[in-house]
C-alpha cells in the first residue's frame, strides 16, 4: 500500500513526534506548575514559553541553528562533550517539534492544574502529605486528563511541523524528511503531485486518528 | 486536653480577633455564618498563617507568630470539611487509608476494622466518591480523618450541606464518636440543635470576636449569648431515679424530676436531656388534668421578643429553660421577669452517657 519511502517518512514522523512529546512532557509539567502558582515573574516566563506558538516556525528553526548549529556555542559544546549533534539529524527534528509544541502541552496541563480543587490539596495536607507526596499523589492525578490530552494534541501538532524542521535540520530522506517535508519534496519534483496527494491523505488520516484518540482518552480518564 | 487559641488575622474587610481556651472533650464553635468559624478552624489546622497568633494543644505549641508555625502536614490535627473533600480518583478504601499510610504513629487511629464498623463503611469500600450520597461522603471523610491518627479532630460544619434526613443519619455516628473516642473534638456549627447534642463546652463567635464561652447547658439557654438564633429549650444532666411499673421512668435533675418513657438504662445512670423551646408551654396556674406528664414550677428571668415570637427565659431550681411562645401569648399572660409560672414540657429527648 505504501512505498518504502513513504513508510520511512511515516515512521520517522511518528518517532520524531513521539520523542519530542515524551522529552518535553516533564518539563512542560513543571512549567505549568510554576505558571499555575503565579509567583513573581511568571508573566515573563509565560510569555517566553508561549512564544513558539506565535513566532513563524522558520524563525524558530533559524534560532535553533543559531544556538545548536555545528559551529554555534551550545551546539559545538554538546558535540564535543556529549557527542550529541542536532544538525542534519532526526534528533534535531525532534528538538524543533518539541519546542514548537511545548506551549500546547503547558497550556493544557496548566488549565487542568488551575481547575483542580485547592480544597483537596488542603485535605491532603491535614492528612499528613508533604509537598512532593501531594504533587505525585493528589495534584498529578487531578491534572492527568490535562496531561494526557495536552500530550496527544502536541503529538498530533508535531506530526505537522514543517518550517522549523526544514530550516534547522534540512530535508534529508530517511533522516529528517518527515511527512510534511516529504509532501513538500514531492511537490518540488516534476510529476510528483499524485505522490504529494497520497502523503496528504496519509497526514489527514493520522491527524484524525490522534485527535480522536486524545478525545477518547481524556473522556475515559474523567470517568 | 486543652486547646489554647489566640488569633489576630485580617482578610479583606473581615478582621478576626479571637481567643479562648477550652478543656472540653467536645467543644462547639458556634456562631452565624461569617462570624469567623472557618477561619479559626483553618488557623488551628495550619492551613492559613494568621498575622499574629498562638495555638497550643495540650501544651504542644503549633503556632506562635511571629516565629513558630508548624505546617498543616505535621500538626496531626484531623479536619472534616463541610464538602467532605474526598479524593475523586481514589476508591473509598484508598481515601480512608490516605492519612493512615502517612501517619507516623497510629496510636489515636483505632483499627481500620473498628472505624469501618463504627461508621458503617463496609459496603462502600470499593466504590468511588462520585457515586456516594452526601451522607456517605461525610462518613467517609470522618473515617479518613480518624484513621490519620490525629491528636484532635476539627469538624467544620460537617452536616451543613446535608438535608435534615441525612443529618439525622450522621448525627448518631458523631454522638457515638464523641462518647467513645478519647479524641478531643472542636465542632463548628450554626445549628443550636447539633451543638446541644454533641458539645459539652461552647464558644460563641460574632464578627470575628468571642462573644461568650461556657458550658453547653448554661450557654445555649442564655438568650444574650445566643442572640440571633432560635434558642434551645434546655440541655442538662440528669440521673435515672426510678423505673415505675406503668412504663415510665423518673429522671432527676437540678430543678426537679421529669417523667419519661421507660428507659433501658439502670437506675443511677447519667443522662443528657434536651428540651426544645417550642415544646415548653407556660401557664400561670398549675394546670390540672392535662395529658403532658411534666409540669415544672419556674420563675421568669428574662424575656426577648423578636417579631411575633417571644423567648421566655425561666429558672427551674438551678436549671435554665427557654420557652418559645408567641408575642401575643406573652402579652395575654402578662409575663414579666420575676413572675412565677408553670412550664409544661411536651416532649423530652434523652441521651445516654453525657460529658
Amino acid at each position: 500500500m505504501l512505498t518504502p519511502a513513504e513508510t520511512a517518512a511515516l515512521m520517522l514522523s511518528l518517532r520524531v513526534s513521539g520523542v519530542a512529546v515524551a522529552c518535553a512532557l516533564p518539563l512542560a509539567f513543571l512549567t505549568a506548575l510554576l505558571l499555575a502558582k503565579k509567583p513573581v515573574g511568571t508573566t515573563v516566563v509565560g510569555g517566553i514559553v508561549h512564544l513558539p506558538l506565535v513566532l513563524p516556525p522558520v524563525a524558530v528553526g533559524y534560532l535553533l541553528l543559531v544556538v545548536f548549529g555545528a559551529r554555534a556555542p551550545v551546539g559545538a559544546w554538546l558535540d564535543q562533550t556529549l557527542g550529541i549533534r542536532f544538525v542534519f539529524s532526526w534528533t534535531g527534528a525532534a528538538l524543533a517539534s518539541a519546542l514548537i509544541t511545548f506551549p500546547l502541552q503547558v497550556r493544557a496541563i496548566r488549565l487542568a492544574l488551575e481547575s483542580a480543587d485547592p480544597g483537596l490539596i488542603e485535605a491532603a495536607r491535614t492528612l499528613g502529605a508533604r509537598r512532593l507526596d501531594r504533587l505525585v499523589n493528589v495534584t498529578l492525578p487531578l491534572a492527568l486528563p490535562g496531561v494526557v490530552s495536552g500530550a496527544i494534541t502536541a503529538f498530533a501538532a508535531a506530526l505537522g511541523e514543517f518550517g522549523a524542521i526544514i530550516t534547522f535540520v534540512s530535508n534529508i530522506p530517511g533522516e529528517t524528511q518527515t511527512l510534511p517535508l516529504a509532501i513538500y519534496a514531492a511537490l518540488q519534483a516534476p510529476g510528483g503531485e499524485s505522490e504529494a496527494a497520497r502523503l496528504c491523505v496519509l497526514s489527514i488520516l493520522l491527524a484524525l486518528i490522534f485527535l480522536s484518540a486524545g478525545e477518547f482518552a481524556s473522556r475515559r480518564i474523567w470517568r | 486536653m486543652s486547646l489554647e487559641v489566640f488569633l489576630r488575622h485580617r482578610m479583606g474587610v473581615f478582621s478576626l480577633a479571637a481567643e479562648f481556651v477550652t478543656h472540653g472533650k467536645v467543644t462547639a464553635l458556634f456562631g452565624p455564618s461569617g462570624s469567623g468559624k472557618s477561619t479559626i478552624v483553618a488557623a488551628i489546622a495550619g492551613l492559613i498563617r494568621p498575622r499574629q497568633g498562638r495555638v497550643a494543644l495540650d501544651g504542644r505549641v503549633l503556632t506562635d507568630l511571629p516565629g513558630l508555625f508548624v505546617p498543616a502536614e505535621r500538626r496531626r490535627i484531623g479536619v472534616v470539611f463541610q464538602d467532605a473533600r474526598l479524593f475523586p480518583r481514589m476508591s473509598v478504601r484508598d481515601n480512608l487509608l490516605f492519612g493512615w499510610r502517612r501517619a507516623e504513629s497510629k496510636a489515636n487511629a483505632g483499627t481500620i476494622a473498628h472505624v469501618v464498623d463504627l461508621l458503617g463503611l463496609a459496603p462502600l469500600l470499593a466504590r468511588r466518591p462520585r457515586g456516594l450520597s452526601g451522607g456517605e461522603k461525610s462518613r467517609v471523610a470522618l473515617g479518613r480523618a480518624l484513621l490519620a491518627s490525629p491528636e484532635m479532630l476539627l469538624l467544620d460544619e460537617p452536616l451543613a450541606s446535608l438535608d435534615a434526613a441525612r443529618r439525622g443519619e450522621i448525627l448518631p455516628y458523631l454522638e457515638k464518636l464523641a462518647r467513645e473516642a478519647k479524641l478531643p473534638m472542636l465542632y463548628v456549627s450554626h445549628q443550636v440543635e447539633e451543638v446541644a447534642r454533641l458539645a459539652d463546652e461552647v464558644v460563641v463567635l460574632e464578627n470575628g470576636r468571642v462573644k461568650a464561652q461556657g458550658m453547653a447547658f448554661d450557654l445555649l439557654t442564655d438568650l444574650d449569648a445566643v442572640a440571633g438564633v432560635p434558642p434551645l429549650g434546655a440541655v442538662f444532666e440528669a440521673t435515672i431515679q426510678e423505673h415505675r411499673g406503668d412504663g415510665l421512668s423518673l429522671i432527676a435533675f437540678d430543678g426537679g424530676v421529669l417523667t419519661v418513657r421507660r428507659l433501658p438504662h439502670s437506675v443511677g445512670s447519667r443522662l443528657r436531656v434536651r428540651l426544645r423551646a417550642e415544646d415548653i408551654m407556660l401557664a400561670l396556674a398549675e394546670p390540672q388534668a392535662i395529658s403532658a406528664n411534666n409540669v415544672l414550677a419556674c420563675t421568669v428571668k428574662a424575656i426577648r421578643t423578636s417579631g411575633d415570637e417571644a423567648d421566655i427565659q425561666l429558672l427551674c431550681g438551678a436549671t435554665r429553660l427557654v420557652s418559645r411562645i408567641t408575642a401575643a401569648s406573652r402579652a395575654r399572660l402578662g409575663l414579666e421577669p420575676g413572675l412565677a409560672v408553670y412550664a409544661i414540657v411536651k416532649s423530652v429527648t434523652v441521651e445516654r452517657g453525657a460529658a
